[in-house]
């Protein structure tokens, strides 16, 4: 007990440096620190939304639209791979019902040769050699086509991780200060914006798919009035909502097929229509885009073309004269603020998947300032607190005690600080609790010295054999929380864990301080004093 | 200086002499937390439910009703309030709107927002969460989930580390401790959420220390006093643990008594669960698992069986409880 070899106590005594040291940038205010040295470098920790302010928002896409979309883009591929095939392959009754494609081929000696064309267009997934698409034959004329789990998991995974690079685009281009944005599980991304106080020019830009379309409008389905209220429209055409529509009918009949898409954008910049100064979105195509785009208003003067707008029609004017230089006006009825919405999304890439808010919370920068005062209040106020019930208690002992307990509290910021954690108010609720076990531990360690000093145990036994027997039921106390602890970090979501993060901390730094430090503290006074009565 | 003490020495308490009656008391209680739980349901707040929840900070304190006819005026769905905290700030838990688009929720927020800067010039809000439906069943899911397999697993390091009849007590009596906060959080309405439980976490966390440090007792007694009435060794283990026990809740309630009083209204509800979650499990450390221990038949080992540890032959010392043999 008495001998505590010198690398040891070094060690101790080194592990406690590292800790405070690690504590310190983060306890220092930002402020008198930024004089020193450069705040970005320095490990610190993290205040959690509801302490700093700010948004959270859990965000969720929509994999049946990822589905859907697959399948009318293998449609379109179906339909060009059996034109352009030679010798021509004549397909009809072309059916997406239930998920999966499927097509009757006219001429049944073409069937085998339908097939080879089809197979080319799917592609193998992952390791186990499946491919994406599962193509059938029935009733020897007809081909189907059903998308196969692993095949549609890969979508929905590439989708995902397109979405979460398009969000970060997106929320780059607010121009807020360090935005989290983690993608969560198979189909989802937390977006957490410190400081943010209005949110919902955020959510309107993350929401938003930002799928242009370029699209000839149909005019004889859209002189139709009739047909178009009861969303009828020509065989290739469809009715898509126009709520700027100069018709009484807030709807109207445009060719289903794009002519242009988004993605042949280069650039998109918000900026004021030259006749009427109205908002406008400039945006510039790329030279394939600019291209098709000359051509066809070469072809269409005196025509009408739709903007679609994740299948809404923003606009649809007339092609006065061929447009050549590659650039164009969407034109609608914007505001500053919404123009610049749609040119920040529009640049940023069009999401391939429709995202939802599922869950969002907000917390103004005044209640997380008064949350930090007040916990910072209760810490220090519970800790005074603690100090003098333990001093009046056990004395020299209660001295070591609370030197260990104090720093425990250090050594836990430190290796926040290390780690990069994020201390939230329940995080706060498990630092008070820490303190609590921190305690808790040395309590054990001197009501047992105080047993066997009963027991007319010398000092040096009592001392011994206090922090034998205490040291076993502490480890076990301890194991027993850390068991808890990691099931609320596995399973508990947002607050539960950032509690848990403490206490784990908290279980290896309390059971280190209780039982070596203190240990190494009674150690040196019984060796340097050799009291002959123990004073606890 | 003279030292505080708060448990005198040697103290010989008959613990196990009450049990019956504690026994009593403890199945009242538990019937009665049932039975409040069952009657008047938890407050439970939006992340469990769903819904949209607003906080506002009013300059002075407003009156609820005025308050909630405001927002019924609205018609964005039937309102429930709740003074929060601090008598100036308010609590607003709104469905969320039928309508599943972003920009619906949004408008409910602005039209509330509206309405009280307009009726109350001068509030301000200070947080408001959304949380759809499919959220909320997942959090509540996570939630019952990771309490019932922290039991779970608390029960079964128990079992392995000690006796079968350990895991049994302390599953027991940590099922007691949580039947008792749900009860307290039925009676008080006060709004369950997902702080909330990070705090049943840690009153399990909390009470299971404590049976653990008792438990440890009496195996190290167990193995001092082969021959001792199951009755009397329990007794002296509580007694000999009892000026910790005592020790260590007085610090941590003295430790939360200021979280309580100072630590913010957000903080409120978790810690005053923590502090009965402490008074309860303290409880049910010395009535419910130990005593259980004498129900389920406990015994000290055959001398010189399987156990060869050095203390097996520890010197046998400490104060012998009287009228015993």
């Amino acid at each position: 007990m008495l001998d505590f070899p010198r690398w040891k106590i070094w060690s101790i005594l080194a592990i406690v440096a590292i800790g405070i040291v690690f504590a310190i940038p983060s306890l220092v205010p930002e402020s008198i620190l930024g004089r020193v040295v450069n705040v970005d470098k320095l490990p610190r920790i993290n205040l959690g939304l509801d302490l700093s302010g700010g948004s959270h928002i859990l965000l969720e896409a929509d994999t049946a639209d990822v589905a859907r979309q697959r399948l009318t883009v293998m449609e379109d591929q179906v339909r060009d791979k059996m034109r352009t095939n030679s010798p021509r392959i004549a397909i009809g009754d072309i059916s997406t019902a239930g998920g999966s494609l499927s097509f009757m081929v006219r001429d049944s000696t073409q069937l085998d040769a339908a097939v080879e064309a089809i197979r080319t267009l799917t592609a193998g997934v992952g390791v186990t050699g499946q491919r994406d698409w599962d193509v059938r034959v029935i009733d020897s004329t007809r081909v189907v086509m059903t998308p196969t789990q692993s095949g549609l998991t890969a979508a929905i995974d590439n989708a995902m991780q397109v979405a979460t690079e398009v969000v970060r685009k997106r929320i780059d281009e607010l121009g807020t200060r360090e935005p989290t944005i983690i993608r969560q599980g198979n189909d989802r991304i937390v977006v957490q914006v410190p400081g943010l106080q209005n949110p919902e020019q955020l959510k309107a830009l993350l929401g938003r798919t930002a799928k242009l379309e370029f699209k000839m409008v149909d005019q004889v389905g859209s002189s139709d009035l009739a047909a178009l209220s009861a969303n009828r429209a020509p065989v290739g055409s469809q009715v898509l909502p126009y709520p700027e529509s100069p018709t009484g009918i807030k709807a109207i009949a445009v060719k289903r097929r794009a002519v242009i898409t988004g993605d042949e954008l280069v650039d998109a910049t918000q900026g004021f229509d030259q006749q009427n100064n109205r908002p406008v979105v400039n945006i510039r195509f790329d030279s394939s885009g600019g291209r098709k785009f000359a051509r066809i208003t070469q072809e269409n003067v005196g025509k009408p073309f739709a903007m679609v707008l994740d299948n809404s029609v923003l606009s649809a004017p007339n092609i006065n004269e061929p447009i050549l230089g590659g650039s164009a006006q969407i034109s609608g009825n914007f505001t500053v603020e919404t123009a610049n919405e749609l040119a920040i999304a529009l640049r940023s890439g069009k999401l391939p998947v429709e995202l939802k808010v599922i869950e969002e919370r907000t917390v103004g920068p005044q209640l997380g300032a008064d949350s930090i005062r007040a916990g910072v209040l209760a810490s220090l106020i519970a800790t005074v607190a603690v100090i003098v019930f333990m001093l009046v208690t056990y004395g020299r002992f209660g001295v070591y005690a609370n030197l260990a307990v104090v720093i425990n509290v250090l050594i836990i910021l430190g290796v926040m600080a290390i780690f990069n954690a994020t201390l939230t108010l329940p995080g706060i609720a498990g630092f008070v609790l820490t303190i609590g076990t921190a305690v808790d531990a040395n309590v054990l360690i001197n009501e047992r010295i105080r047993e066997e000093k009963r027991r007319n145990r010398s000092p040096m036994q009592a001392v011994e054999l206090g922090y034998k027997e205490a040291s076993r039921t502490i480890f076990e106390a301890n194991t027993v929380h850390f068991i808890s602890g990691l099931v609320m970090l596995l399973l508990g979501s947002g607050p539960v864990k950032g509690f848990a993060v403490v206490l784990l901390i908290g279980i290896f730094v309390s059971y280190f301080t209780a039982v070596f430090f203190t240990r190494m503290l009674a150690a040196t006074y019984l060796r340097r004093r050799r009291p002959t009565e123990l004073h606890i | 200086m003279r030292l505080l003490k708060l448990v005198p020495d040697n103290t010989n308490i008959g613990f196990v002499r009450l049990r019956n009656w504690a026994f009593g008391l403890t199945a009242l209680l538990t019937v009665l937390a049932v039975g409040l739980v069952a009657a008047r349901g938890l407050n439970l707040g939006v992340d469990f439910v769903g819904g949209l929840m607003i906080e506002a900070k009013f300059p002075e304190r407003p009156s609820l009703d005025s308050v909630r006819a405001t927002v019924d005026r609205l018609e964005v769905g039937e309102a429930s309030l709740q003074q929060f905290g601090d008598p100036n700030t308010v609590s607003m838990r709104l469905p969320l709107p039928a309508s599943t688009d972003e920009g619906a929720t949004n408008a409910v927020v602005n039209k509330v927002k509206a309405a009280l800067e307009k009726s109350n010039p001068g509030v301000t809000f200070s947080r408001y969460d959304t949380v759809s439906g499919k959220v909320s069943d997942e959090l509540i899911r996570n939630g019952t989930l990771a309490v019932l397999i922290a039991m779970v697993a608390i029960a079964l390091f128990s079992w392995f580390r000690y006796e079968w009849q350990f895991g049994v007590s302390t599953f027991v009596a940590i099922a007691h401790d949580l039947l008792m906060t749900l009860g307290f959080f039925a009676l008080t309405r006060f709004e369950f959420d997902l702080n909330i439980v990070a705090a049943v976490l840690t009153i399990i966390g909390y009470s299971i220390n404590d049976k653990i440090v008792i438990d440890d007792r009496i195996r190290e007694n167990m193995r001092k006093y082969r021959q001792m009435d199951m009755r009397a060794l329990i007794d002296l283990s509580v007694n000999e643990t009892l000026p910790r026990t005592v020790m260590t809740s007085v610090t941590v309630l003295l430790a939360l008594t200021a979280l309580l009083i100072f630590g913010g209204h957000v903080l409120r509800g978790f810690t005053a669960a923590m502090m009965l979650g402490i008074i309860v499990g303290t409880y049910s450390s010395i009535y419910v698992s130990s005593s259980l221990l004498i129900a389920l038949g406990l015994r000290p080992r055959v001398p010189g069986a399987a156990d060869k540890s050095p203390r097996a032959n520890a010197e046998r010392v400490g104060p012998r409880p009287e009228g015993r043999p």
